[in-house]
């Protein structure tokens, strides 16, 4: 690699045209041929456990239940069937769930990069770092404390409602509840996030902006719908969709907060074919479970990816 | 006369000057009052997490007085746990299997975006664009496929299995963050080196890396996070106690027992969440900006 490196330098010089054609052919090949090199891990790790298990997933979902016998697409079938009283519930609850969660969480979050955005400076910094904490901890730990928190038997909450006078809440006891607190635990978790987001957006819409149109005697709301909103709606855009397939996908919160219960209200996607598929042993019709998600998310995935390589190219040109 | 207007016209720009200085002072205590509220509101588990871990068994199951404080705090939760075989392998298992998450990753993708920002070759774009949808596809469309290849491969109920599985959560994003990095290193650096003569090797380690060490620590923070803190594949795939990771660790095995054990399961909590908060309190600056980068650049 040295040698062709050096050829580069002295080449053009000393040697004669033909043959520097073709070193630099050799060359380029070379330099082809080692960048494959560098990226073959990634590709193999990409295909062989991304790529691979999706159509696998395809595969499977068309057995039967002791994956001898290929049923076509009779466990689809079956979830929109007569499987349907809780598979119906669980594509409800997902939606619900990933809609409502994401509203959320782009609100507060917007709010607290507003809030995060007057402040300058060293305090920003602290701020934004105990924002930050719901985020940092790992979710399966702190979804643990909120289960003890909405403990049925000894419930901090209820202990603090009581005490007001108030009377006690079963957070996860009925179906309406349970829902709710799941999402508001989703949205404490993933809030943060957007906040980050935004904040960064905000930075770098020019100040300039502003000042003109403070000179144009504009309200803080009309600064906010014609000049934040605008400049930022690309991040929005991009961190909602990106949020949405995350939230939709989730899988840590209701597994530890309510396993799907009470009478499998609150199963999403992830746990249900996590309760079909492994716990009791269907793993095709798992798979299928999982397989629903396939179309919303790559449908999600699409405006993304549009989106981030318009983006590129903007920055590229 | 002239005294009167300019007194007036002082008189008239001084409470204007004030009211301005004013509203702005008001605008400040909103925006600290409103931000103390949603602090407060966020860090009631983190709270109520260290609270709990100081109580003891008793204090838990005599149900009594205030929850939110320990009435008589003491270590013995985190005594037990460290002292506790069980624990320690659980955390040491998290530790290794992370650690050479981590490792893997870096590796991969920092030769990947080595090449694919700099060594443009006949679909490296459409890798490029590969390995970003590749990160949108979640883990819970996969995990039950992956069961049964783990379990052809004989790594069901293996730690090992998550060496395995683990980079595909961090690699993709990773990979982005240092293709961002990469590319924004101006092309005459390198071209420079390759004149000199420089190897690609050399190029790599003594221009690219220390370079984009910004974007590295990032990527590095990323791939610790997801690794740590993964629920899904090690609940799925390990089964008894000596293989599982933290997070399983305490999930399953923790509550099984005694119900009153919160102390216990909390002090572990504590326990588990310390790694990435240290690593946080340090370098959060670096993974804001390896994360917004790409927000900031349109």
């Amino acid at each position: 690699m040295a040698n062709s490196a050096m050829m580069i330098g002295s080449g053009p010089a000393t040697t004669p045209a033909p043959r520097r054609v073709g070193s630099l052919k050799r060359l380029a090949r070379r330099r082809s041929s080692i960048a494959l090199l560098l990226c073959a891990p990634l590709i193999l790790l990409i295909v062989g456990l991304k790529v691979y298990p999706t159509f696998y997933a395809m595969f499977l979902s068309m057995l039967d239940r002791k994956m001898t016998k290929f049923v076509g697409l009779d466990n689809f079938a079956f979830l929109l069937d007569r499987g349907w009283h809780s598979f119906g519930m669980v594509v409800f609850q997902s939606c619900l769930f990933a809609i409502t969660a994401v509203i959320m969480k782009a609100l507060v979050g917007f709010i607290l990069a507003h809030l995060m955005h007057n402040i300058r400076g060293k305090n920003q910094r602290i701020w934004r770092g105990l924002l930050l904490v719901p985020w940092v901890i790992p979710l399966a730990l702190s979804t643990l404390t909120w289960w003890w928190l909405f403990d049925p038997s000894y419930s901090a909450f209820n202990w603090t409602l009581n005490w007001l006078g108030l009377d006690s809440i079963p957070f996860l006891g009925t179906t309406w509840n349970a829902r709710i607190s799941v999402i508001a635990v989703n949205v404490w978790f993933g809030a943060p996030f957007f906040m980050i987001m935004y904040l960064a957006a905000l930075k770098s819409v020019p100040e300039q902006l502003y000042e003109a149109a403070a000179i144009d005697g504009a309200t803080a709301w009309q600064k906010l719908i014609y000049i934040t909103l605008p400049m930022m709606r690309n991040i929005v855009l991009i961190t909602v969709l990106y949020s949405l397939i995350v939230t939709f996908a989730d899988f840590d919160i209701v597994r530890i907060l309510t396993n799907g219960g009470p009478q499998n209200s609150t199963h999403l996607f992830a746990t249900f074919a996590f309760n079909v598929g492994i716990e009791s042993g269907n793993i095709p019709r798992g798979a299928s479970v999982s397989l629903f998600m396939f179309p919303i998310l790559a449908a999600l995935a699409f405006f993304v990816l549009r989106d981030v390589l318009k983006r590129s190219k903007e920055v590229s040109t | 006369m002239t005294a009167v207007t300019a007194a007036a016209g002082a008189s008239a720009k001084k409470p204007k000057v004030g009211s301005l200085e004013r509203q702005r002072r008001w605008t400040m205590r909103g925006t600290y009052l409103a931000l103390c509220v949603f602090v407060v509101i966020f860090l009631i588990p983190p709270f109520y997490m260290i609270m709990t871990s100081l109580k003891s068994s008793a204090e838990i199951s005599a149900q009594k007085g205030n929850p939110w404080i320990a009435q008589s705090p003491t270590l013995d939760n985190f005594v037990y746990l460290i002292t506790n075989d069980q624990f320690q392998r659980y955390f040491l298992n998290s530790a290794w299997v992370t650690g050479l998450e981590v490792i893997i990753s870096m590796t991969i993708a920092i030769l990947a975006a080595f090449s694919l920002s700099r060594m443009g070759f006949k679909g490296s774009q459409v890798i490029s664009t590969g390995v970003f949808l590749t990160y949108l596809v979640p883990p819970s469309l996969l995990f039950i496929p992956l069961f049964q290849l783990v379990g052809n491969l004989g790594l069901i109920n293996n730690t090992w299995v998550l060496v395995l599985l683990f980079p595909t959560l961090a690699v993709p994003f990773c990979t982005w963050i240092m293709i961002g990095y990469f590319s924004s290193i101006p092309k005459e650096l390198d071209e420079a080196a390759l004149i000199d003569g420089a190897n690609y090797p050399q190029i790599l380690l003594k221009i690219f890396i220390p370079v984009a060490m910004p974007g590295i620590i990032a990527a590095t923070i990323f791939a610790f996070t997801v690794g740590w803190g993964a629920f899904l594949y090690p609940l799925a795939y390990l089964y008894s106690a000596d293989q599982a990771v933290l997070t399983v660790g305490i999930v399953r095995e923790l509550i099984r027992g005694d119900v009153f054990a919160w102390g216990t399961i909390m002090a572990a909590c504590v326990i588990g969440a310390a790694p990435p908060i240290i690593i946080y309190t340090f370098l959060m600056d670096y993974y804001v900006a390896g994360l917004t980068s790409g927000a900031t650049k349109g």
